[in-house]
C-alpha cells in the first residue's frame, strides 16, 4: 500500500508516533545533559574535567539537533500544537531554549583564551542546561497529562489564561516529579555514557566516581519515577467521545494501556532495560555497556510517555481552562497532503540514521583520552 | 478575526525577531562560505599531504568553530520564536511553512551535527578519507540547510501552491512542488549562498592580510589568500547575475517593494534607475512633492530590469496604492473593501456551521469564495498601510547595491597581486583588506533588511499581515525577552569576538 493510499487519520497517528520517537530519541540523548551536571561532582582534577567535556563535547550537537527537529517535526505535521504550545505556555518555552543557547557555545568556549567569561562559568552554563532546562522539558511533557490553561478561538488562535504564561507547569507535583525523574535519569545515563567513553588509564578515580554516581542518581529518581507510574495509572484523563466532545475520564491512561498491550511491553521492557543499564554500570568495575540498555530503556519509556496521551481518543495537549479548545492528533494535525509529504520525507530517516550510527562508532572506537582533550 | 491588536507587542516581536536574525546572520554566511574553501583547502592537504596544508586547514577550522556555535545558538531561537511570538503565523500558514523546517532538520541540521563532530575531532582518530568526507558533508549540510530556510522565506515573499481551507481557518499546501521550486527560492538561494561565499572570501583576505602586514604566517597567508581571492572573484560576479534575477522576480511578484527600492512613486513607461539619491523625507504616497532632494538616474534601466524591456511600465508606489486603472492596477482601498466582506463572510460561516445552519453556512462561503483573493487585505485599515518604510528599503537597498559591485574589483586585484606574487608590502591594499570584511557583512544586513522591510505589511506576501501574525502575548512579556536575548547574545558575541581574535593572534601552527 502507497502512501497516497494513507488515510488522514492513519497519517496523522504515524506522525505522532514519529514525533514522539524523535522526542524519546532526544531524551535518550539527554545523557549530554547529565553528564554536564555531573562535571563538578565527578572530576576532582582539571584533567579529569577535561575528559567529561571533551567526551560529552563530540556529542552534544546531536541532542541539540534532536531537539531542533522535535521542534520542526511538530512545527510540520501538528502546526496547532507548535502555535498554541510555545505561543502560549511562553516562559517555560523560552527558559528552555534560553539554556540551550548556553549550553551551544560552553563546549567551544570553556578553555579559549581570552573568552571573558571564565572556564567556570561556562561550566555552570553546562550545568543550567542540564538541570533546569531538563527539568523544564519534564514539566511541559507533564502537562499532556495535567493540562495547560489556554483557550482557542474560532479561528484557533490561543489566549493563556494563567498569568505564568506555562511557567505554572513546573508548580504541579506530577510535572515537577517527571522533570526530576528526567533529570537524574539523564544523569545516570551520563555517568554510562562516560563510563563507555573514557579511557581511565590515567585517571582510575574518576571510573569509580561516575559509577557511584550513576548508582546514586537511579536510586534518587525512583521515588520519582514511582510517584509518576502510580499517578499515571490512578489519574483522571481527558478522553474524546465519539461525537468529538472532550471530557474528563477516570483511570483514562490506564485504559489506554490496557487497550494497547504492546504499549504495556514497551514500559515493562524499557524498565526493565533502565534498570539492567544501571546495575550494569554500578554493580560492576569492568562493565562498560550499561548505556546501551539504559539507553534503549529510556527510548522505550519515553515513546510510552508520549504515545499514551495521544492514542486511543485522547487529547494530547488539554485545555483544563476550556476542555473543548484541547488538542487531540485529529485537531491539530497538518492537512492530508502535507502529511503525505513528510511521510516521504520521512523515509529518509533511516538513512540518516544509519550515517549517525555509522559515524559515532568511526569516533568511538578509540576511548577518549588525555590526549584527546581539545577543549 | 482579531480585536484589538497591540502594536507595542507587534514592534517588540518584530524588534526580538531582527536582532536574532542579524546576530545569527553574522556567523551563518561566513560558515555558508568559508566551509567550501576548508573543504578545498582539506582536499589540498589530503592529496598532497603537505603538513602546511593540513596546519591551514586546522586554522580555518578553529575559527570555523569558534563562528559555528554562535550562529547555532542564535538559529534554535529564530526556530523557535516563529511558535512563541508569531503563534497565529505558525497556525494560518504551518501547514506549509513547517515542512521545509522539518526537513532542513532532519537532512541538513544531523548532516551538519554529525560531520561536524568528524570533521573537528577526526584528525588520526578516523581514515584521512572519511576525514575529508566529513568536511565536505559539513560544506553540503550547510548549504543544504540555507537551501530550506529559503525555500520557506521564499514562500513568505511569494505564496504559492497553497489554499485557504475556512473549515480549519489556514492555508494548506496544495503542491509541494511548487513551493518548492518556487522561482522566488531559486534567485533567493543563488543570490545568498553566492554572497556567503563572497562574505566567506573577505573574511579570510582580512585575517590572511593582517598576517601579510604583521610579516607573520606568510607562507599560509598567501595560498589563504589565493584560494579566497579566486572564488571570491566567481562569487561576486555570480551575485551581480543572481542579484539581477532576485529584483526581476521582485517586480514580478512584489511591486510594492520594487517601487520602494528606488522611491518610485509615479509609474512610468521607460522608467528610470536611480543609481544614487536623497529620498525627501516628507514626501507621502498621493502628494505632488518631488520624492527626491537630488538624484542621478539611469535611464530606462528599471523597465529593463524589472520587465527585460526599455519602454515597459513599472508602477509606482501611488499607482498601486490608489490604483491606475489604465494600467490595470486596483487600488489598495477596493481590495481592503473585498478582503473586508471576506472577513465578515468567513465569521458568518463559522458561526454558522457551528450552530448548524448549512444554508446560511453555503451562502457565506459562495461570498467568501468570491472575495478570498484579498482575504489578508481585509485586515489594513487604510490604503496606505500596504507602503513600507520607503527610505529604509531604499538607503538599503542603494548600500547593498554599491558594497556588491565594489568586491569584484576588490577580489580582481587581490588575485592579480596575488597571481603576480606580489601582495607583501602593498600596505595600501592590506590595509583596506582587513577591514572590507566589515563592508561584506553591511551588505549582508542590507540585503535582509531590504528583503524584509519591504515586504511589511505582509508576513505572508498578499495574505496575511505582521500584526495579526503576532502572539496573543501582553508588550511587557515580549519586551523583557528582547532584553533577555540582546544581553545573552551581545555577551556571547562579544566573548565569540575576543576568542576569534586570540586566535588570530596566535595564527595556525607553523611546523
Amino acid at each position: 500500500m502507497g502512501i497516497e493510499n494513507l488515510e488522514h487519520s492513519s497519517l496523522q497517528h504515524l506522525w505522532w508516533f514519529i514525533c514522539s520517537l524523535v522526542g524519546a530519541l532526544f531524551l535518550f540523548m539527554n545523557f549530554v545533559q547529565g553528564g554536564q551536571t555531573l562535571i563538578w561532582q565527578v572530576a576532582k582534577t582539571e584533567e579529569e574535567a577535561g575528559l567529561v567535556v571533551n567526551s560529552l563535547g563530540r556529542k552534544w550537537e546531536l541532542g541539540f539537533t534532536t531537539l531542533v527537529l522535535f521542534g520542526g517535526a511538530l512545527f510540520a505535521a501538528f502546526p496547532l500544537f507548535y502555535s498554541t504550545s510555545f505561543g502560549g505556555a511562553y516562559w517555560v518555552w523560552i527558559l528552555i531554549l534560553f539554556t540551550f543557547v548556553l549550553q551551544a557555545v560552553s563546549y567551544e568556549y570553556r578553555k579559549q583564551p581570552n573568552n571573558i567569561l571564565g572556564a567556570k562559568t561556562f561550566e555552570l552554563f553546562l550545568f543550567i542546561n542540564g538541570s533546569v532546562g531538563i527539568l523544564l522539558v519534564g514539566a511541559a511533557v507533564g502537562t499532556f497529562y495535567t493540562g495547560s490553561n489556554f483557550q482557542l478561538s474560532m479561528y484557533n488562535f490561543v489566549t493563556w489564561e494563567h498569568p505564568l504564561h506555562g511557567l505554572e507547569a513546573a508548580f504541579s507535583l506530577f510535572n515537577l516529579s517527571l522533570g526530576l525523574f528526567l533529570v537524574l535519569n539523564a544523569r545516570t545515563l551520563g555517568a554510562m555514557y562516560l563510563v563507555n567513553n573514557i579511557d581511565f588509564t590515567t585517571v582510575p578515580e574518576l571510573e569509580g566516581r561516575l559509577r557511584r554516581s550513576c548508582w546514586i542518581s537511579f536510586l534518587c529518581s525512583l521515588p520519582f519515577l514511582g510517584y509518576v507510574l502510580i499517578s499515571l495509572l490512578l489519574m483522571q484523563g481527558f478522553g474524546v467521545n465519539e461525537q468529538g466532545i472532550v471530557e474528563m475520564v477516570s483511570y483514562k491512561y490506564l485504559l489506554n494501556l490496557l487497550a494497547n498491550p504492546w504499549l504495556i511491553l514497551m514500559l515493562v521492557a524499557g524498565l526493565l532495560l533502565v534498570i539492567m543499564g544501571n546495575l550494569r554500570t554500578a554493580k560492576t568495575t569492568t562493565n562498560r555497556s550499561g548505556i546501551w540498555f539504559a539507553g534503549l530503556g529510556t527510548v522505550l519509556v519515553g515513546l510510552v510517555v508520549l504515545l499514551l496521551p495521544a492514542f486511543n481518543n485522547t487529547a494530547f495537549y488539554p485545555s483544563k481552562f476550556d476542555l473543548q479548545s484541547s488538542l487531540t492528533i485529529y485537531n491539530a494535525s497538518s492537512s492530508l497532503i502535507t502529511l503525505q509529504v513528510m511521510t516521504y520525507v520521512a523515509l529518509g530517516i533511516p538513512f540518516v540514521l544509519a550515517y549517525i550510527i555509522y559515524a559515532w562508532w568511526q569516533m568511538n572506537k578509540k576511548k577518549i583520552g588525555v590526549d584527546d582533550i581539545v577543549y | 478575526m482579531i480585536e484589538n491588536v497591540d502594536i507595542g507587542m507587534v514592534n517588540w516581536a518584530r524588534a526580538q525577531f531582527a536582532l536574532t536574525a542579524l546576530y545569527h546572520w553574522i556567523f551563518v554566511p561566513l560558515t555558508l562560505g568559508i566551509t567550501w574553501m576548508i573543504a578545498f583547502y582539506h582536499t589540498i592537504y589530503v592529496r598532497t599531504g603537505s603538513q602546511e596544508w593540513k596546519n591551514l586547514t586546522q586554522f580555518w577550522m578553529k575559527l570555523l568553530a569558534i563562528n559555528f556555535v554562535i550562529g547555532v545558538a542564535t538559529g534554535i531561537i529564530l526556530e523557535f520564536e516563529f511558535g512563541t511570538n508569531w503563534s497565529n503565523y505558525s497556525w494560518m500558514v504551518g501547514d506549509i511553512f513547517g515542512a521545509p523546517l522539518a526537513i532542513e532538520g532532519i537532512f541538513a541540521f544531523f548532516l551538519e551535527a554529525t560531520f561536524f563532530a568528524v570533521m573537528f575531532f577526526g584528525w588520526d582518530r578516523v581514515s584521512k578519507g572519511f576525514h575529508l568526507f566529513s568536511t565536505w558533508m559539513v560544506a553540503i549540510g550547510s548549504n543544504m540547510s540555507a537551501i530550506w530556510i529559503l525555500i520557506a522565506n521564499a514562500w513568505m515573499q511569494n505564496p504559492v501552491g497553497h489554499e485557504f481551507n475556512p473549515d480549519t481557518s489556514r492555508f494548506e499546501m496544495q503542491s509541494f512542488a511548487e513551493v518548492v521550486f518556487n522561482p522566488v527560492a531559486i534567485s533567493k538561494f543563488t543570490h545568498t549562498t553566492s554572497a556567503s561565499m563572497v562574505f566567506a572570501a573577505l573574511f579570510i583576505i582580512a585575517v590572511s592580510s593582517f598576517y601579510l602586514l604583521k610579516k607573520r604566517h606568510i607562507k599560509m597567508a598567501k595560498r589563504s589568500i589565493m584560494v579566497a581571492s579566486f572564488f571570491g572573484l566567481i562569487a561576486s560576479v555570480m551575485v551581480g547575475f543572481t542579484g539581477d534575477e532576485s529584483a526581476f522576480e521582485v517586480a514580478q511578484k512584489q511591486p510594492m517593494k520594487l517601487a520602494a527600492f528606488e522611491g518610485l512613486y509615479k509609474g512610468e513607461i521607460g522608467a528610470d534607475l536611480v543609481l544614487i539619491g536623497l529620498l525627501n523625507p516628507n514626501k507621502k504616497p498621493g502628494d505632488d512633492q518631488d520624492p527626491f532632494i537630488f538624484e542621478i538616474s539611469a535611464p530606462g534601466m528599471l523597465s529593463l530590469l524589472a520587465n527585460r524591456s526599455f519602454d515597459s511600465f513599472v508602477p509606482g508606489i501611488d499607482d498601486l496604492v490608489f490604483g491606475n486603472p489604465e494600467q490595470g492596477i486596483m487600488g489598495a482601498a477596493e481590495k481592503i473593501a473585498y478582503g473586508k466582506i471576506a472577513l465578515e463572510q468567513l465569521e458568518i460561516y463559522k458561526k454558522a456551521k457551528k450552530a448548524g445552519e448549512e444554508e446560511v453556512a453555503a451562502a457565506a462561503l459562495v461570498k467568501f469564495d468570491a472575495n478570498k483573493e484579498f482575504f489578508g487585505y481585509g485586515f489594513l485599515d487604510k490604503p496606505e498601510d500596504i507602503v513600507p518604510p520607503v527610505s529604509t528599503v531604499f538607503n538599503s537597498f542603494h548600500i547593498m547595491v554599491m558594497l556588491g559591485g565594489m568586491f569584484p574589483v576588490f577580489f580582481l586585484v587581490y588575485l592579480v597581486f596575488s597571481i603576480r606574487g606580489t601582495l607583501e608590502g602593498k600596505w595600501w591594499l592590506l590595509l583596506p583588506g582587513t577591514v572590507m570584511v566589515f563592508l561584506g557583512l553591511a551588505a549582508h544586513w542590507a540585503g535582509w533588511t531590504v528583503a524584509e522591510v519591504g515586504r511589511q505589511p505582509w508576513a505572508i506576501q498578499g495574505l496575511f499581515p505582521v500584526d495579526v501574525a503576532r502572539t496573543n502575548l501582553d508588550v511587557a512579556t515580549v519586551k523583557t525577552t528582547f532584553f533577555m536575548f540582546a544581553t545573552v547574545f551581545t555577551i556571547l558575541i562579544v566573548s565569540a569576538t575576543s576568542i576569534m581574535l586570540k586566535q588570530i593572534s596566535i595564527g595556525p601552527k607553523e611546523k
